[in-house]
């Protein structure tokens, strides 16, 4: 029999490493599979991770994909490390995008340059108000952040649905299911001419930083880690944690809410039934391969978005199906949780008889 | 930078393009060829027609075309890429099969004049961008008239996936079908808002069969709710591609969409260079709607079916003829005029006698 057994100390450097041990095995297995499909394992490789970006067009895009990911994972990681279990970025990343973007249609005449900032902070609050309905559940009435913020998604989608069928359709779009599109002055500046980069880029560069530097440096960031930890001292420090499942799920459903603005804003221009091929769910993988740091995060969104770039060029030019992307990053998340697993945990083989004894 | 030095840089990179595009020619002699699905090709319906049409290509035009495809492309930022990417790898004709690639493929064809792009069932179109679709109203048409037909509880289950004026319409067209023969049939509709979802689409087939509808009819691309009507032993249609495989003792016939030869002969004027942009809207007549062979059903109600495809195909008869009332009473079509194609493409009304509410 084979059993696992909690090492005493892990290793601090495992921890780090254990995202490249799994992107490089990741690389090793999707080889094989490559292999297996009949395709040039290295020239597949190649397409899938390299390609993408080897011109500045296809940086760009990196960029524009990654956005999403890392500010939604930057606000997930501190609820994750509070153990707060916020599943329901993406329904906190529509409401966003509907209050955000329902200004813009609102004024859709307007040419005035704060309409920009004004959606800013109804997109941060459209993702707050979502989330701070389970926070409300939990401190209320102890009911599981985890069912009720991944239902609240659903419902989220929906009244998306129900706006852009109804009452917020374009009425120059034939009964198309779309808003009408969003005026200049409600579309985020492009920071780097010719590419689709814009301004929530810039912005999500600045939530890393200033994610980085709560954590560290500031006492709710602390406090954070410290009722994530050890929940008892936490307590016994007076610590509340009601306070932290407020703080956390606001501060995660406001980012969630302007990454969902940023996009509606940025590349779709307009408000269309969907608008999110699920970042608010991939950001949960990002944050865990970022190892929950707002740095590491950077550069787990990146390599999400790479997996997506890759999956559309693997298809194009090598004829791979669809399926290849979700099969790599589901790879990934396998020896991610793997490591992580055989870093806090060793293995021990043969010891079932000497159990079975004391039982 | 003074204004020579301007024009000779220009003079330069202008060369420098000119020699990469001419590298290009000779190595790759073949047209290459781009699809966008919005799909699986797996779905078996909307998709799964289109990549045929592209494998109709691989076949007919042989070693001088290329094809390639990229499936379950979100209608949403991702598409825009998708399709740059590639006008970016040298196809030179995009196929972008969904209405909401529309935007992002006129946002790429401007970047990109060089290259050919057709966007199925829109209406924006440019130099360099065509659009085509179908005329399934013809088939629904035909279906409703075997409905009207077949039906004992004088109830039809439709499963609708965007009230949009291609669903409506043929809505309308089928409903007009089937009272044509049977003037006591009711519809039930059941929005599904997607285009593919097996189990959403399921879910509303056995709501509609539990209301007592005895005919399925679906305008989502998924075998589901045929499978359902299999099951449940009642009938119904399949949809996009011929389904029987699937309800064998179901399914009546199945209005299928064959892109084949157009994208054959889009292909070839690339390659002969006498590709021009148009609006394409192909019937029964032209090829692109085509009916299943008819099953499951006694011999006058096929042959009425296959006199009254025979009709819209020669243009005797036209599905949308007047007098048509909308559901407010108003005169839409007056009596002897048929409807002109821009009312049909904008269509958002339900035809007198549709006791439903289109959701507003």
């Amino acid at each position: 029999m084979v059993r696992l057994e909690p090492r005493r100390q892990h290793s601090q450097a495992m921890v780090y490493l254990s995202p490249v041990l799994a992107i490089l095995m990741t690389l090793v297995v999707g080889g094989i599979i490559f292999a297996f499909m009949g395709k040039n394992p290295f020239d597949a490789l190649y397409t899938f991770f390299i390609l993408p970006i080897n011109n500045s067009y296809g940086i760009s895009e990196l960029f524009v994909k990654a956005t999403p990911l890392v500010i939604i994972g930057v606000g997930l990681a501190m609820g994750f490390r509070a153990n707060v279990w916020n599943i329901g970025a993406e329904g906190q990343l529509t409401m966003g995008a509907i209050f955000g973007g329902g200004l813009a249609l609102y004024f859709h005449d307007s040419e005035s340059i704060l309409l920009m900032p004004a959606m800013f902070v109804l997109g941060a609050l459209g993702g707050a108000f979502w989330g701070a309905i389970p926070a409300l559940l939990r401190t209320r009435f102890n009911a599981n952040e985890i069912l009720t913020s991944l239902m609240l998604t659903y419902v989220a989608t929906l009244f998306l649905s129900f706006l852009v069928h109804g009452p917020w359709r374009n009425p120059e779009g034939f009964n198309f299911p779309e808003s009408r599109p969003f005026p200049d002055a409600g579309l985020l500046p492009i920071i780097f001419e010719g590419s689709r980069v814009h301004l929530g880029t810039a912005v999500a560069v600045l939530v890393v930083i200033a994610g980085w530097l709560l954590l560290s440096k500031s006492v709710i960031g602390f406090q954070l880690r410290v009722v994530g930890k050890a929940p008892q001292a936490a307590r016994h420090v007076g610590f509340r944690q009601k306070r932290m499942v407020w703080f956390t799920l606001l501060l995660g459903g406001a980012l969630a809410g302007l990454a969902g603005l940023f996009e509606v804003a940025g590349p779709i221009g307009q408000l269309q039934p969907s608008i999110s091929p699920g970042y608010g769910f991939t950001a949960i993988i990002v944050a865990f391969l970022g190892r929950l740091h707002p740095v590491g995060i950077l550069f787990g969104g990146l390599i999400m978005a790479l997996t997506y770039l890759g999956g559309e060029l693997a298809q194009i030019t090598l004829g791979l199906p669809n399926a290849v992307t979700g099969l790599f990053q589901g790879i990934l998340l396998f020896f991610l949780l793997a490591c992580d697993v055989l870093t806090k945990y060793r293995i021990r083989f043969g010891s079932i008889a000497a159990k079975g004894r004391t039982a | 930078m003074n204004a020579s030095l301007v024009k000779r840089t220009l003079a330069a990179v202008a060369a420098v393009g000119a020699l990469a595009t001419g590298m290009g020619a000779a190595q790759a002699e073949d047209v290459k060829v781009g699809f966008v699905y919005v799909g699986p090709i797996g779905d078996h319906g909307w998709s799964y027609r289109h990549d045929i049409g592209r494998q109709a290509i691989e076949a007919e035009l042989g070693d001088a075309a290329t094809t390639s495809y990229v499936e379950s492309v979100p209608e949403g930022a991702d598409a825009e890429r998708v399709i740059r990417q590639m006008a970016q790898t040298g196809h030179d004709l995009i196929f972008t099969t969904s209405f909401g690639y529309m935007n992002p493929t006129e946002k790429v064809a401007k970047q990109f004049p060089d290259v050919k792009f057709e966007h199925a069932t829109g209406y924006k179109r440019a130099d360099n961008l065509s659009t085509y679709a179908a005329r399934f109203y013809e088939g629904r048409y035909v279906a409703g008239v075997i409905a009207g037909k077949m039906t004992k509880s004088n109830v039809v289950g439709y499963v609708g996936s965007f009230p949009i004026p291609e669903v409506v319409r043929g809505i309308n067209s089928f409903m007009m079908g089937a009272w044509s023969v049977n003037p006591d049939v009711e519809v039930k509709v059941v929005w599904a808002n997607t285009w593919y979802d097996p189990g959403k689409e399921g879910d509303a087939a056995k709501a509609l069969i539990d209301q007592g509808a005895d005919i399925m009819v679906q305008h989502t691309d998924s075998p589901a709710p045929l499978q359902v009507a299999e099951n449940r032993g009642v009938l119904g249609f399949g949809q996009a591609s011929d389904m029987i495989k699937f309800a064998p003792k179901a399914q009546l016939t199945a209005i299928v969409d064959n892109w084949d030869s157009y994208y054959v002969a889009r292909a070839k004027a690339v390659a002969d260079g006498t590709w021009e942009s148009q609006d394409t809207w192909g019937g029964i007549d032209s090829g692109m709607v085509e009916m299943a062979p008819y099953t499951n059903m006694p011999d006058d109600v096929k042959a009425l079916a296959e006199e009254t495809a025979a009709k819209i195909s020669s243009g005797e008869f036209h599905p949308f003829t007047g007098p048509i009332y909308d559901q407010a009473g108003e005169l839409r079509i007056a009596e002897g005029e048929v409807a002109d194609d821009g009312m049909l493409l904008g269509m958002d009304w339900y035809v007198q006698g549709i006791d439903a509410e289109l959701p507003k």
